[in-house]
């Protein structure tokens, strides 16, 4: 079984991102870059099947600037077998990548594609389940648990009510949520292995995908400003506050 | 002039809150029409709800034994073809919304606009990026339909009155897969108010330590006729089930008044909470990022404070 993944590269978890002045953007120069999270619990999630034997090849894909390479090399590292660099200039909007993995998907032929079910970026939570639309294939958003048996995919979703259950004929999308697993740490050495791993660099003119990135943003603002409170020094005083407010 | 397209969500024959939002947000726009679907195998019990609220038009049923349960790989075709003649197609930024939605814009070929928070224009909105970080203003392109989800707390939830829109049937010929297939649903039943749209809710962090200790949570909730809550530390440390989880990538919630115990306040927590009215902290640590939210904030042990607090309200 061939599992593709995708893999992102966003401004790292941790960083605080600041809107730009003048509203044209956020401040990302200089700031730390790392794995979409959930990109790291999809390609934790495929290594695990292949260490299960149920897959034998991982593919990671990512879509970016000529300075992704570094990125990928991260992803196989983590023990993908190969990566496929689509180059482009931007970010494309979820609708662009859904089409751009249709397109890698028609030359791979993946039993699996695997995604983050939202880039912490964009937040968009869009690509996977507008790539299953356009391939016409099922899927398993915000699993949090994945067990492939018998040419079908059962999932365990994190949904409001609670957890549901959905059984998937392969090939089918998963998107992962935080509780699939927990991402393994990077080894040295096998960082030095990485190095050899092939990344094909694919131009993105060259694949022939209509762009879809139809949503033009016009302005970044900072969120409204919740300013400090007051400090109670007890229970009681509390009560008070919370009666004061009308909220008792 | 627009006309919108409203996606209802349902689950046991009961409508859910966050479709009366979805409405308000429809009404934003000024539309001529705002239509209510409804997919089920029994839908007549939901869409007599859904006729009820203010601002609808019209309410649209399709009868189908595929639609028993919501997935978006039948629910998604459904609603593409009866997106025909409709400039907007609205759903809930619930999960099932979330899964479903971009579905329905990639069938049709557009983008989709997620989490709307405010109503510009017919096709321009603000939406949330960077967990809240930052709010960027998009505009859809004005020969598109546009297919967007709302984001519930930022909406009040329109009205139900006593008229009700008339609701009609809808024959779609629409050919569903059968590739994906629904096989249960496990659900944490419990008596106290939902979540997403109690008045009043009550978290726990790390800090309450564990499973057993949460019940100090639960009982002042029910003191309080409040919702439970989390963060995400909590429930990946097994004190609660994941449907508790409060942030950026669980439950965005905005009530009336959020107490929070024991949860440091990370950013990716603050997101979920940042459209309460008001926010309650209290934690030992008196550098935790929560306080610099918190409208009150107490540090303290939650383990002494919560007694004390319910001696207090008698």
């Amino acid at each position: 079984m061939k599992i593709l993944v995708g893999y992102k590269r966003v401004v790292d978890y941790n960083v605080r991102v600041q809107v730009k002045p003048d509203g044209s953007g956020v401040a990302t120069d200089g700031v730390k870059l790392s794995a979409n999270p959930f990109d790291d619990i999809a390609l934790e999630e495929a290594l695990r099947l292949r260490e299960k034997g149920v897959a034998e090849e991982i593919v990671i894909v990512g879509i970016g600037p000529a300075d992704l390479t570094a990125h990928l090399r991260n992803g196989l590292a983590m023990g993908a077998n190969r990566a496929i660099h689509v180059t482009t200039d931007g970010a494309p909007q979820p609708l662009t990548a859904a089409r751009t993995f249709l397109k890698l998907i028609e030359k791979e032929s993946p039993d699996l594609v695997i995604l983050g079910k939202q880039a912490i970026d964009d937040d968009a939570n869009q690509t996977g389940q507008m790539l299953a639309a356009l391939w016409g294939r099922p899927q398993a958003t915000f699993a949090s648990e994945l067990a492939i048996a018998d040419g079908k995919a059962t999932v365990t979703r994190e949904v409001d009510a609670g957890l549901e259950t959905i059984e998937a004929e392969l090939p089918a999308v998963v998107t992962t949520d935080l509780r699939l697993n927990e991402p393994r740490f990077i080894k040295l050495p096998d960082i030095m292995k990485a190095k050899s791993k092939p990344i094909d660099v694919i131009e993105f003119d060259s694949l022939g995908v209509d762009s879809g990135d139809h949503l033009k943003t016009t302005n970044y603002a900072p969120p409204p400003k919740r300013s400090k409170g007051e400090m109670v020094e007890d229970a009681a005083g509390l009560v008070a506050a919370l009666k004061q407010k009308g909220l008792l | 002039m627009s006309k919108i397209l409203v996606i209802a969500e349902h689950l046991d024959g009961t409508l859910n809150g966050a479709t009366a939002r979805v409405v308000s947000a429809a009404s934003a726009v000024g539309a001529e029409a705002i239509d209510v679907l409804v997919l089920g195998d029994a839908p007549d019990a939901v869409a007599a709800e859904a006729a009820k609220i203010e601002g609808v038009s019209r309410v649209l049923t399709v009868t189908r034994a595929e639609n028993a349960h919501m997935l978006a790989a039948t629910a998604a075709p459904q609603i593409a073809k009866a997106a025909e003649g409709y400039s907007h197609v609205f759903g809930p930024s619930t999960t099932t919304g979330k899964d479903l939605m971009p579905r329905v814009a990639a069938l049709l070929g557009v983008a989709q606009v997620s989490d709307v928070m405010t109503v510009e224009s017919s096709h321009v909105f603000t939406r949330p990026i960077y967990a809240g970080n930052a709010i960027v203003t998009v505009e859809a392109p004005a020969d598109q339909t546009v297919v967007a989800t709302i984001r519930s707390a930022s909406w009040k939830a329109a009205a139900s009155g006593d008229s009700a829109a008339p609701v009609e049937a809808l024959e779609l010929d629409a050919e569903l897969p059968t590739h994906t297939r629904f096989v249960q649903l496990k659900q944490d039943k419990s008596d106290r108010p939902d979540l997403q749209s109690a008045p009043r809710v009550i978290s726990g962090g790390r800090g309450v330590g564990s499973k057993e200790n949460f019940d100090v949570i639960y009982k002042l909730a029910d003191k309080m006729n409040a919702a439970v809550g989390a963060s995400r530390a909590a429930v990946d440390a097994g004190y609660v089930p994941n449907d508790m989880q409060v942030g950026q990538t669980g439950k965005i919630i905005a009530p009336e008044l959020y107490m929070a115990f024991g949860i440091s306040g990370a950013i990716q927590h603050l997101t979920g909470i940042k459209d309460a009215g008001t926010i309650v902290a209290i934690n030992k640590d008196a550098d935790a990022p929560i306080f610099e939210i918190a409208d009150i904030g107490l540090v303290g042990d939650l383990f002494k404070i919560i007694p004390e607090i319910e001696a207090a309200l008698g």
